[in-house]
């Protein structure tokens, strides 16, 4: 059986001038649906396309225009809410939700707020070898994502692009289970690591198709204790919501910083103001959007022009039975039966695309020189030139064949090197090239005794200095390999100059 | 033939296909008689030129053709709340100025596969939110009944007032009406028309301007039970692009006209007696009872008990969907968008536009939509509603369980009034007109309005049908003996 346990982090303490502060953390990401057509209209979601090019005449809510629901995008809603080990509602419905603004025609946004689609479920963050936060998923909610409203193109005018408008958005809402900025970054890397193994979003936050509204609060240590023990919000603090964040980096500052600020105002006698706040990069701080008081009121209502969206548990379990292996299942087993530690199983499954190159690598091979050989020499290639594992100029047959001559002693692990360079730079079979290019490791212990002995004649005082302290063979063999090309057996090398020495 | 305009459409189809007549003629008839009728101002829109194409293409169509479609050749007007490629489209509001729509709204294209012909676009009140036919944009319309010897300009009813009073005056053979609360039943009833809602989702909404979308339902508005049977077939049929649209089939509804109603049970709801009913509703409504007794059918007594609760709901519900429904028309993209001022923002833009583009029972009605969806609020007004609603429906739901086929009411408290007399009454007496009809809307039943009398002063009468969902042939059919019975053949004398 898979091994998945772990320990809790310890949540994060800042320390105030006063007392010492915790910080509780909820988030709701935001992410766009992998789907070749929007929510409720047949238009395309392909990215960066010429401004209202990709507008249905309901995305731009002409007259007596209706939604239709997408399929797919619900299919996909449910393979992400099976994927994070949520319940599935078979009876969910579309809720308006009603505010004013030029980038959403309809003059609402089609939501789910009375019956989600996903109810409860978890994500296991990982924060190191055997530590983990459980972070408890609420619901996830199929919505409308609006349009783009530019203002700095004209000074007098603002102009409205509806490409993204009706988008389908999957948000997700998790439970104040968040206990730091450094869980709050891994939390969003693991979401999106699960959503790009589920095909369900690309996960690509600088076209802001993952994007995060942070909620942060801070307590004294203790406080969320007693949150967990009642379930009672009145035990953590007041919360400021950080919207539309959609780089780690940032959530990670504008917690901290959000923190501090509420730290601030708490040890100096004042009061949260429950509020929505924006972060700014370049001045790295947040600053107030608007108040509780100034807050729509959205006036939700069931949505009449759509009916309660009703789905068959066959069809959910059709879905569940074409789930791929996911992260925390993959990692898991690429340490048991590959002996990997923690640490190389987690880069290895970071995506599918590494994992499924580690496997065709390891696949009859020693898994450890494997990962070493992926992790190692190909990543930090790959990185190199800004290359990735898709396009990787070495295939796993390659790689793999690299490792065999390794294993078979064909060549040394400097040789090998040297001809992985060769491979990625100008391809063909390993094999080959070492025969072609005579890489071949001498293994030949005669061959290897006549550079010994050589070595030995020419530098008597060095025999000499190294009968007295052993530790100078190691000149030897260096000597051995320069007169060898690098291509004898080191151990044999080594083996032959210490009988020689007598040592 | 003579005075082709004056024909319905069974009538007009018959001869077009004996070739009696050509579409071209027809068309042409209702095109003079529209020409005739500016002072009714039922049309705010016409389309000659598109109607003598589409004529053409009909008589094409028709010639040597024994099985050309339903609505082959026959001129209708069409309710401006229907979006038609290319035809001005305006729901009678000024926000909607200017905007021509890039497709052709479902149930028109039905129409127009079907044969039909398209005169021109009708006069309504703005956004369907009326019942005199007082709020549009383009002004009132008048219709072509009046009181005796009058001349006082009447109210053809609303919303499709436009509808009614082009049917009834015989500028068209039949028209397209929505109904949302009674907006087709109502005007029929007051113009001596038949007017049938069916069942919810029997119509397709796609390209109809939303005013309460679990509410509107499309249909026809014509000058016999018959034309309504082969109207609304035309009409109706399920259409993926409205989720609300029914996948069911639509049978041959003019097939189903036999007027036997023998041992057809019709329900008497007790409920529908309002106090201070005048007493000429009261008899049109035992009269009618009785004309389908002596038809064969049995005359039951039942009780819909939630009844009373209907017209408040209903002015929640319908408000509340309007004001979310009326947030796309916003200056931004299409029709009407107020000049602004120096420093006018985004904010200034949609209160400026909207104030100039909404009249005022527009506003009012998104007002009221607005508050009774806020926060705090909604409990209250929306949430009761919607549980209210639950309760009418099931009323109904208990009397055809009880073996009900139909249920005979009276279709409006009262003949038609004067235009401007109910002008500055408190708006809840406006809206008492609709205290026989929302009901059905609240319910998603089918409901037909058919005249079966005058009153004292000659003014039309009419009464209403309501039937079981899904069944507007028995409906059609029973409203269709009932027709027989009254023979109502009273028309409004030529004065415009």
């Amino acid at each position: 059986m898979l091994d998945l346990t772990f320990e809790a982090p310890k949540p994060k303490v800042i320390a105030g001038a006063k007392y010492d502060w915790e910080l509780v953390i909820g988030m709701e990401i935001h992410a766009q649906v992998s789907s070749k057509s929007k929510l409720f209209s047949g238009a395309s979601t392909e990215f960066g396309a010429e401004p209202n090019s990709n507008v249905a005449f309901v995305d731009a809510a002409m007259p007596g225009m209706l939604p239709v629901i997408n399929e797919f995008c619900v299919e996909q809603a449910v393979r992400t809410g099976l994927g994070l080990k949520a319940e599935i509602n078979l009876m969910s419905a579309f809720d308006r939700k009603n505010y004013f603004y030029p980038d959403l025609p309809q003059g609402y946004q089609i939501s789910q707020l009375y019956h989600p689609i996903v109810g409860e479920g978890e994500v296991i963050v990982d924060m190191g070898a055997g530590i983990a936060r459980k972070v408890r998923i609420e619901r996830i909610h199929l919505e409308q994502d609006a349009g783009k409203s530019i203002h700095d193109m004209d000074p007098n005018m603002s102009f409205v692009d509806l490409n993204r408008t009706g988008v389908a958005l999957m948000e997700i809402v998790s439970r104040p289970d968040i206990r730091g900025p450094e869980e709050a970054a891994a939390y969003v890397g693991k979401l999106r690591q699960i959503l790009r193994y589920l095909g369900t979003c690309d996960g690509n936050m600088q076209n802001g198709n993952l994007r995060a509204d942070v909620n942060v609060s801070v307590c004294r240590p203790g406080d969320y204790e007693r949150y967990q023990e009642t379930q009672d919000f009145s035990h953590l603090g007041t919360r400021c919501e950080i919207k539309n964040m959609n780089s780690m980096r940032f959530i990670q500052a504008a917690i901290e910083y959000e923190a501090r600020r509420q730290i601030k105002i708490l040890e100096e006698g004042g009061k949260v103001d429950q509020e929505t706040r924006l972060y700014d990069p370049d001045k790295n701080e947040t600053r107030s959007m608007r108040s509780k008081e100034e807050a729509h009121d959205y006036r939700y209502f069931p949505d009449p022009d759509l009916l309660p969206l009703e789905i068959e548990q066959a069809w959910v379990d059709d879905i569940k039975a074409t789930l791929p292996e996911l992260p925390d299942e993959k990692k898991a087993r690429f340490m048991s039966a590959f002996g990997l530690t923690d640490y190389d199983a987690s880069v290895l499954t970071a995506d599918v695309e590494s994992a499924t190159y580690f496997e065709a690598v390891a696949e009859g091979r020693d898994g450890k020189t494997a990962a070493n050989w992926v992790i190692n020499e190909l990543f930090g290639r790959l990185k190199k030139d800004d290359h990735d594992i898709t396009t990787s100029p070495v295939s796993p047959a390659q790689l793999g064949g690299i490792v065999d001559l390794i294993a078979k002693g064909d060549i040394s692990g400097k040789i090998a090197k040297d001809l992985f360079e060769i491979v990625y730079t100008e391809g063909g079979d390993p094999a080959e090239i070492v025969e072609a290019r005579g890489m071949k490791q001498v293994t030949d212990t005669g061959a290897i005794e006549a550079a010994v002995d050589e070595v030995i004649a020419a530098n008597p005082a060095q025999v000499e200095k190294a009968k007295a302290n052993p530790k100078l063979a190691g000149w030897f063999v260096g000597q051995v390999m320069k007169a060898t090309g690098g291509k004898a057996n080191p151990k044999a090398v080594n083996d032959l100059v210490s009988a020689k020495l007598g040592l | 033939m003579s005075d082709l305009n004056k024909l319905g459409l069974a009538e007009a189809r018959d001869a077009l296909r004996k070739g009696d007549v050509t579409s071209v003629e027809l068309t042409e008839a209702c095109l003079g008689a529209i020409e005739g009728a500016g002072a009714l101002n039922a049309f705010v829109h016409k389309t000659p030129e598109l109607a003598l194409e589409q004529a053409k293409a009909a008589d094409a169509r028709l010639k040597g053709s024994e099985e050309a479609p339903a609505m082959c050749g026959l001129p209708l007007g069409i309710k401006d709340l229907f979006c038609t490629k290319g035809v001005p489209s305006q729901a009678a509001s000024r926000i909607l100025e200017g905007f021509l729509p890039q497709y052709e709204s479902t149930v028109t294209q039905n129409l127009f596969d079907a044969g039909a012909v398209m005169l021109g676009k009708l006069n309504m009140d703005e956004f369907a939110m009326g019942s005199s036919n007082e709020t549009s944009t383009y002004g009132d319309v008048i219709s072509p009944w009046r009181r005796g010897n009058e001349d006082t300009a009447l109210t053809p009813g609303g919303s499709s007032g436009g509808s009614a009073a082009a049917v009834a005056a015989d500028l068209c053979l039949a028209a397209t009406g929505t109904d949302t609360g009674g907006s087709i039943r109502q005007p029929a009833a007051f113009t001596g028309t038949v007017g049938i809602k069916p069942t919810y989702g029997r119509c397709s909404r796609w390209g109809i301007v939303a005013f309460a979308s679990s509410l509107d339902q499309a249909g026809p508005m014509t000058k016999s039970v018959r034309d309504a049977a082969i109207m609304l077939g035309a009409m109706a049929g399920h259409d993926p692009k409205d989720s609300t649209s029914a996948d069911i089939p639509v049978p041959d509804f003019e097939a189903m006209l036999t007027g036997d109603i023998k041992g057809k049970k019709i329900g008497i709801p007790k409920e529908y007696r309002m106090e201070g009913m005048p007493a000429e509703i009261e008899k049109l409504w035992s009269d009618g009872a009785a004309m389908l007794r002596d038809a064969g059918a049995e005359i039951v007594d039942i009780s819909l008990p939630h009844t009373k609760y209907a017209l408040p709901a209903y002015y929640v519900i319908a408000p509340a969907e309007a004001s979310s429904n009326l947030a796309r028309y916003d200056g931004v993209r299409y029709g009407h968008r107020a000049t602004l001022g120096a420093g006018d923002g985004i904010t200034e833009m949609y209160e400026k536009t909207r104030a100039e583009g909404f009249g005022h029972e527009v506003q009012r009605r998104v007002m009221v939509g607005t508050y009774v969806l806020s926060a705090g609020f909604y409990d209250a007004y929306y949430n009761r509603a919607r549980k209210v609603r639950t309760l009418i429906k099931k009323d109904f739901e208990d009397a055809f369980a009880a073996g009900v086929d139909a249920i005979l009411t009276p279709a409006t408290p009262s003949a038609a009034f004067g235009l401007g007399e109910m002008q500055d009454t408190d708006p809840v007496k406006m809206y008492l007109n609709d205290v026989f009809t929302v009901t059905v809307n609240l319910a998603g039943l089918p409901g037909i309005s058919v005249p079966t009398g005058v009153d004292a002063q000659g003014l039309p009468l009419g009464l209403q049908l309501i039937g079981r969902p899904w069944e507007e042939g028995d409906l059609l059919n029973t409203a269709y003996a009932l027709e027989a019975a009254a023979g109502f053949v009273a028309k409004p004398e030529k004065w415009w």
